[in-house]
């Protein structure tokens, strides 16, 4: 016997003196012999088979192609405009105004910026502003928010969240809305005038409503003390952020639109994705005075030019879209099923090709052990 | 109630015990008997367990990485995502242990209150073990469990002997005798031992279990006590009706507390790849780490500090590389997800589960013994799928150590082919029921009285050393020493020679029913040199007679010249016995004149007297009388094997595993059983045979294998090899070259002896042994001790990278069992010490092939696939914040909202790879059964390796970046059909979340090859728990009550009415999907692997021909024989007397209550393991040592 062979075995054995034929009857120690334990579950195995692979491939191949051919006539029709404003080159109308910028400037310097649109835009036509460079997605800026406090959340709005700092309190009163999000909110007036062939400017209506999530707009954000509340009492006690030229209940005249459902605000705390990006601003409803909405010709762009991005080579643009079932112009969505189809079809034919000159086919055959 | 104190006292140099001085005892602070094996009570749980749990490297980690969490600058995580997981871990663990611990604390508690009889100031009282001090005296009675470590002081058995078993101890079940010191001893009943204050000074508490040093000093005189003297807790009292004992060691320093370690902890290759995987991501983490830190830096000294006007820097974070410092922890918190806590869960689950379905296999259970498979160790099913080499034990467990007697030889006619089985007891009433015997014409020559026939069974009832038991009248029990003999004499005994009793002179058989009483006049007993046995008797008639067994080698050459004819017929017959496999002995006789007898009685017993070279004068004299005999005939003794023995062997070594035989029997025995499993063939080139006494002739005969392997196998080529010619001139004294042993083809078998192996061990000729052994299909050790079943074990792990499985039954299996990677234990047979020792154990050998190959292969398939899919899904996503990184000025902002990050891995992503790692199929078990070669990927390890592990990575970030630049293209411009834009964050998020789990979901749908219901519901339930939870959690009801928590309120609801968003992820999905399965298609359709061929034709089943090579031609000994010797002395001497009955006294059953279970798993927090081998086991003593307790022993007990 060697050592290591020593292993303590049970000392508590009763020796019970059962013989194997006396005593009791032995409960057979037998498995329970049910599928899931015998693992014989029915299962369905399929398997990689020439028959089932190729076919995919092609149909994978056919759905594509049309899906993305479709895709990029629908991304065709879609009639969109980008004007930069930044005022980047000196010969850009708003080279003075981003020069020139300050915070504290009390009277907003103003730039026009003439484009002339080649296709008249039919139906709905969405404005929008678009910032490059601009780094909504950095860990802290996004987090730099109240939701509560956003929602009407009364304490939040005493006691902004610490997150918002640095921006939770200013000259120890509670900044509302708190954080650097709402601090940066973009601040410029962008107005649209037709330069009728005639001679006269008609300025052009922006709808500056329904251009926010209805979630946001209904549930995320809401005024402390309710919709019909008196929105500069309830403010009293805070202070505006401090790039902001009013404060947050003086938006907009509209009651329904003003503190912290006020649109463009909501919009604007929407945070972006990529460095570049726009946002909806205003949304030129399809009326019946002018058919079409924008019809050709040459327009103004007026900027009362208060957000200045040249100190982080930041640029700034307005867009003019129409929109379509999927949404705005996105020529890449097309390009790609069309590529993705076709790669596809194409890489089943090789398949097929592979699989008829050097498959195996004796798959039938005997398996050599 | 365990009120055990466990105050440690500094080391004890030696310990000093007076008896019934419990005063004088209590200085020393000796611990109590009460044991405690538990770990917690209800207040230290929550700290002791956390505290051992947090030792884990894994939850340490974690816990480092929730701190990083709470630092605000640091955090891009919400502690949430890390604790929710790590509680989760931490509570199951917690749980576990502490139902274990539950248990254990109940069986300390019973073992604890067991009762004992203590005798206090003069008195038995009833105590409770745990109450029993050091130097109390206890008295026990027959088949009483031993409390503490005792000395023996007197017992009810004359000369103060008493009999114990200490199989609980180390697993030998032959009782053994204790003796107590004469002068106690005479002390005899209680009321003398009440006075008794004799003071023992011995060694401290030490696991040496057989080995005691002590001096017993007692009126003024000193008595030496020796192992020999104690009775050690675990052994149990037998065959003595009381004795009294001193109590010398108590509680956790008995011995059997003191060998009671942790076992060793065994890992799978596939562990410690993991490992090393996990390590080599960590590094792949730092570098992420590093690169988005350097970034970070850049970013912010380029672009961050001109943001400042919208996004000021923290006052605290003021520099760029301060920044970037901080961004490398926050990186690493939110890139650790490429090694989840869950993948360590995963993985004991799916263990959990492939334990399970061993211990419900029905084709695992044996009917007969009433048991199940049962997989005692969870953590290595996996490696069972990638055994290269099994070490089996041979007897009880390839063979059943039944023997029959199957057919015989008489006068040149041989019997034993018939139809039926023989009916026996019309003609004799002492028939054996249970033995069988097929040929009618040997029963009928016995009834004609055909006088070789006659003195053919007669020989066998009265040339052995079998001793017998009549209960009742005609009720005969044969004790006897090897199966063999039993067989033999059983078979003499229905043929109507019955052995019916013996005493050391006589011999009484019935002779037909007629009673008859030799004269037992020598027994010329075995050894392994002469291979023979032979009894000199004289009959009632008084005619003396000279019987004799043997081997046919020995026997033959000492026939009269006269048998020549008959010898080869005789010859004839046993070769084609032993062609069978059966075990074959020659018989023959001779009649002695009274002077022949009287005269070499004369010699006998001078050379028995003989005080020098007494062996060999024996031997000698043996010599001289057995000569001129008169040729009997042969029997042949079927070693029965297990059922469907040969046809596991065939099957596994199909599947390429390579068998080793090691076994403690003869070479002849070991060699025949080679042949009978089919483990040896005589398609066989050569079988070598290794059995030098020196290491120089080993080495020799070594080198002489593999020269004649490699002439062998270049005849076989051809010669096509050129490295074989120069071989030869190079061959130096070191190995040859390896790589020229690997690809030796032939099929050859190695046999090699105990001693020779020996010799093969020592470290210089082990690199030689194992490149000529490791070339032979199969190779057979026998004679081998159970350490060396051990070392060759150890030296395959060592010199061969494969894994190794033991199989064995018997306690001298133990210690292979412990060393091969994985040991499986045969129960039901010789106890439970195999088993208690093994990680798999079952009642069959044949249930092996279903083990390795069904469930083995399995379980390394699914853990494979488990695998690699688990690095891939989290490598696509994870990898998707690395790419954000770098438009989110390296900011470690998440893609994701942080609950998806929390519930990816434990709930959306968890229980469609866990049903794939434990329900998968690639081919049904039969298949696997049928094409052993499925099992050879697991051997070369090809599903999971360093190789598949980065074609994973490699896909999980391919995955990765497509997840995040086709919704970065796509929604980058994109807006609702309502105008407002997509490319915000959190549609952003929602969308490339989608995708993911979409993508993850198809991907699992790919690699799941066996589709069961529960995978359906798995698959479907985990995209449904997605959508509805994200619904969910994006709604406004939860917003409203957490407006902080719950940032995108609305986001999903609107995400996914998007037909862009859609269409984005049917895209994303289509580039992630497309290559896989255009690459998978080419592998199935252009290399297919056999699984995937076996799993194609799986309709067409193939009937496979059994080849059925008839053996023949092939002139072995079959000779057998498995004697120890010096038995005949001890009949002889009559001293054995005793043991007829004592060993018949039934070791009944025992059941397991799960208690020593729990001891021996104990994590030693104070016990010393002692390293393998440590633990001296005879001879090393340091005080006069007696000899072990053997046979001899019970000599001293004739009445």
């Amino acid at each position: 016997m060697m050592a290591s062979s020593y292993n303590a075995k049970d000392e508590d054995g009763h020796i019970t003196v059962t013989g194997p034929g006396g005593g009791a009857v032995l409960r057979s120690k037998k498995p329970e012999n049910t599928a899931f334990k015998q693992q014989r579950l029915p299962a369905w195995q399929p398997i990689l088979t020439a028959g089932t692979v190729l076919p995919a491939f092609f149909i994978i191949g056919l759905l594509f192609i049309p899906i993305g051919i479709g895709l990029f006539v629908t991304s065709n029709n879609i009639k969109e405009f980008e004007i930069d404003y930044t005022g980047a080159d000196t010969s850009s109308p708003c080279f003075n105004c981003s020069q020139n910028f300050s915070w504290n400037s009390t009277s907003p310097c103003t730039c026009t910026v003439p484009f002339y649109l080649e296709q008249p835009y039919e139906s709905n036509v969405y404005v929008y502003y678009g910032l490059s460079n601009f780094y909504q997605n950095h860990r802290r800026y996004v987090k730099s928010r109240d939701d509560s406090q956003l929602n009407g959340n009364l304490k939040s709005l005493r006691e902004p969240s610490k997150e918002c700092e640095p921006y939770a309190y200013h000259n120890n009163k509670p900044i509302a809305p708190c954080g650097a999000i709402a601090n940066s909110m973009f601040n410029d007036t962008l107005e649209l005038f037709y330069n009728d062939p005639n001679g006269t400017s008609v300025k052009i209506l922006l709808g500056t409503t329904g251009i926010a999530w209805w979630t946001d707009k209904h549930v995320k954000f809401g005024n402390p003390g309710g919709v019909d509340s008196n929105l500069s009492a309830v403010f009293q006690g805070t202070t505006k952020p401090l790039n902001w030229r009013r404060p947050v209940y003086e938006l907009d005249s509209d009651q329904s639109n003003n503190g912290f459902v006020n649109e463009d605000f909501i919009v604007w705390m929407r945070t972006a994705a990529l460095p570049t990006f726009r946002k909806l601003y205003r949304i030129i409803g399809k009326s019946s005075q002018m058919v079409p909405t924008l019809p050709r010709g040459n327009y103004t762009l007026e900027v009362v030019y208060n957000y200045p991005v040249r100190s982080f080579e930041g640029r700034k643009r307005m867009i003019l879209s129409t929109i379509s079932w999927m949404g705005g112009k996105n020529p890449f969505l097309g390009i790609a099923y069309i590529t993705v189809g076709s790669v596809c079809f194409f890489l089943g034919v090789v398949l097929l090709v592979i699989h008829h000159k050097c498959g195996n086919r004796n798959n039938g055959a005997e398996i050599s052990n | 109630a365990s009120q055990c104190c466990r105050n440690r006292k500094p080391h004890e140099e030696e310990r000093r015990v007076r008896a019934n001085d419990r005063e004088y005892n209590e200085k020393f602070q000796y611990a109590s008997n009460c044991i405690m094996t538990s770990k917690y009570n209800i207040v230290t749980f929550l700290p002791v367990n956390l505290f051992e749990q947090f030792q884990e490297v894994a939850n340490t980690y974690f816990l480092f990485l929730l701190i990083l969490q709470l630092i605000p600058q640091i955090s891009s995580l919400s502690w949430f995502t890390t604790i929710v997981p790590l509680a989760l871990v931490l509570s199951i663990t917690a749980v576990k242990d502490a139902t274990d611990d539950y248990f254990r604390h109940k069986s300390d508690n019973q073992v604890n209150n067991r009762q004992s009889q203590v005798l206090i100031r003069g008195l038995l009282q009833n105590e409770k073990w745990m109450n029993v001090r050091v130097g109390d005296i206890i008295k026990l009675e027959n088949k009483q469990f031993v409390a503490a470590d005792l000395l023996l002081l007197s017992s009810s058995e004359p000369h103060g002997l008493c009999y114990i078993e200490t199989a609980e101890l180390d697993g030998e079940t032959n009782m053994k005798v204790r003796q107590s010191v004469s002068v106690t001893n005479e002390l005899a009943d209680q009321n003398n031992l009440a006075s008794f204050d004799g003071e023992v000074v011995c060694e401290p508490p030490n696991n040496k279990l057989d080995r005691f040093c002590g001096t017993l000093y007692w009126r003024d005189k000193k008595y030496t006590l020796t192992n020999q003297n104690m009775l050690l807790r675990g052994c149990v009292l037998r065959n003595t009706e009381t004795c009294y004992g001193l109590v010398i060691f108590a509680g956790p320093d008995t011995k059997l507390m003191q060998n009671s370690g942790s076992t060793k902890f065994k890992r799978t290759s596939i562990d410690r790849l993991m490992n090393t995987l996990v390590l080599w991501i960590f590094g792949f983490l730092v570098c992420m780490g590093v690169i988005l830190a350097v970034g970070n830096a850049v970013w912010e000294r380029e672009v961050g500090s001109l943001f400042q006007s919208y996004l000021p820097w923290d006052p605290s974070v003021d520099n760029f590389l301060f920044s970037a410092f901080l961004s490398f922890w926050s990186y690493v918190i939110i890139l650790n997800t490429v090694v989840p806590i869950s993948l360590y869960v995963s993985v004991e689950v799916i263990r959990l589960g492939h334990s399970y379905f061993i211990n419900w296999d029905q084709e695992m259970f044996c009917s007969q013994c009433n048991t199940a498979a049962e997989a005692r160790t969870t953590t290595l099913n996996e490696e069972l799928g990638q055994v290269e080499y099994i070490f089996s034990d041979k007897t009880g467990t390839l063979t059943q150590n039944i023997m029959t007697f199957n057919k015989c030889s008489i006068n040149g006619q041989t019997y034993g082919e018939g139809p039926d089985p023989l009916d026996f007891t019309p003609f004799n009433p002492l028939a054996d029921p249970d033995f069988c015997f097929y040929d009618d014409t040997l029963l009928e020559s016995v009834k004609v009285g055909d006088a070789h026939t006659h003195k053919f069974f007669r020989l066998l009832s009265l040339c052995h050393t079998v001793m017998s038991e009549e209960k009742s009248e005609g009720e005969l029990v044969y004790k006897a020493q090897s199966p063999d003999e039993g067989a033999l004499v059983t078979a003499a005994r229905n043929f109507g020679f019955v052995f019916r009793s013996r005493t050391p002179g006589t011999i009484t058989t019935t002779e037909m029913g007629r009673p008859v009483t030799y004269t037992l006049l020598a027994i010329l007993d075995f050894n392994n040199i002469r291979k023979r046995m032979s009894v000199i008797v004289r009959d009632p008639e008084g005619r003396i007679c000279l019987y004799c067994k043997g081997a046919d080698t020995v026997l033959l050459e000492r026939l009269h010249p006269c048998e020549q004819e008959l010898m080869n017929v005789t010859s004839d017959h046993l070769h084609e016995y032993a062609a069978d496999g059966l075990r074959t002995l020659a018989l023959a006789y001779r009649d002695l004149s009274e002077d022949e007898w009287e005269a070499w009685s004369e010699s006998y017993c001078c050379a028995d007297k003989a005080t020098s070279c007494r062996e060999d004068r024996l031997a000698a004299a043996y010599e001289h009388i057995e000569q001129d005999m008169m040729l009997l005939g042969a029997t042949a003794i079927e070693d029965k094997l297990q059922e469907g023995v040969p046809e596991t062997i065939a099957v596994l070594s199909l599947a390429n595993i390579k068998i080793w035989v090691l076994t403690g029997d003869k070479q002849e025995t070991a060699v025949n059983i080679g042949y009978s499993c089919k483990m040896l063939t005589d398609d066989m080139p050569e079988v070598f045979i290794i059995s030098g006494n020196t290491v120089h002739s080993v080495r020799q005969e070594l080198r002489r294998a593999r020269e004649r392997m490699i002439e062998l196998s270049r005849t076989r080529e051809g010669g096509k090899e050129e490295g074989i010619e120069g071989w030869k001139q190079l061959q130096c004294p070191p190995p040859p070259p390896s790589n020229l042993m690997d690809n030796i083809s032939g099929e050859f078998a190695l046999v090699i002896n105990g001693h020779s192996l020996a010799h093969a061990l020592e470290a210089d000729m082990e690199t030689e042994f194992v490149s000529t052994a490791c070339a032979c299909k199969a190779v057979i050790c026998c004679r081998v001790t159970p350490l060396q079943k051990a070392q060759v074990v150890e030296l395959i792990k060592k010199h061969k990278k494969a894994v190794t499985l033991a199989i064995g039954d018997g306690a001298n299996d133990v210690s292979m069992i412990k060393s091969a990677h994985i040991g499986v234990g045969i129960s039901g047979q010789e106890g439970i010490q195999a088993v208690l020792a093994s990680d798999y154990s079952f009642s069959q050998f044949r249930f092996l092939q279903r083990l390795l190959l069904v469930h083995g292969r399995w379980s390394y398939l699914r853990m494979c696939r488990f695998l690699c899919y688990f690095f891939y899904k989290n490598f696509a996503f994870t990898m998707v914040h690395f790419w954000f990184g770098f438009f989110c000025g390296f900011s470690a902002q998440t893609v994701y909202d942080q609950y998806f990050i929390t519930l990816y891995n434990i709930v959306y992503t968890s229980l469609p790879v866990l049903a794939m790692g434990i329900f998968d199929q690639d081919v049904p078990d039969q298949r696997s059964l049928e094409y052993p070669k499925l099992y050879e990927p697991g051997q070369l390890n090809l599903l999971f390796n360093k190789r598949e592990f980065f074609i994973c990575i490699a896909q999980g970030i391919y995955t990765s970046v497509v997840l995040f630049f086709v919704p970065c293209a796509v929604l980058s411009d994109a807006t609702q059909s309502t105008g407002e834009p997509l490319a915000d964050y959190q549609t952003f998020a929602v969308t490339t979340a989608t995708a993911l789990v979409i993508v993850v979901s198809v991907q699992i749908a790919l690699d799941t090859g066996f589709w069961t219901v529960i995978n359906h519901v798995f698959v479907w339930g985990s995209l449904g728990s997605y959508f509805s939870i994200m619904l969910a959690l994006h709604s406004q009801t939860l917003f409203l009550i957490f407006p902080n928590q719950f940032h995108f309120v609305g986001s999903a609801q609107s995400t996914l009415l998007q037909p862009v968003v859609w269409l984005t992820i049917a895209l994303a999905t289509t580039i992630c999907i497309v290559p896989v399965l255009a690459f998978r298609f080419l592998k199935v359709d252009l290399k297919p692997q056999l699984s995937d061929t076996v799993r194609y034709t799986q309709l067409v089943r193939q009937k496979k021909h059994g080849r059925l090579g008839a053996r023949g031609g092939s002139r072995r000994s079959g000779y057998a024989f498995a004697h120890q010797e010096g038995f005949g002395e001890l009949i002889t001497s009559g001293k054995n007397m005793r043991l007829s009955s004592l060993a018949l006294a039934s070791f009944a059953s025992r059941h397991s209550s799960g208690w020593i279970d729990t001891l021996r798993r104990k994590k030693p927090t104070h016990v010393q393991t002692p390293p393998r081998g440590s633990v001296p086991l005879e001879g090393s003593g340091c005080c006069i040592q007696q000899p072990p307790p053997a046979l001899c022993s019970y000599g001293n007990q004739t009445e």
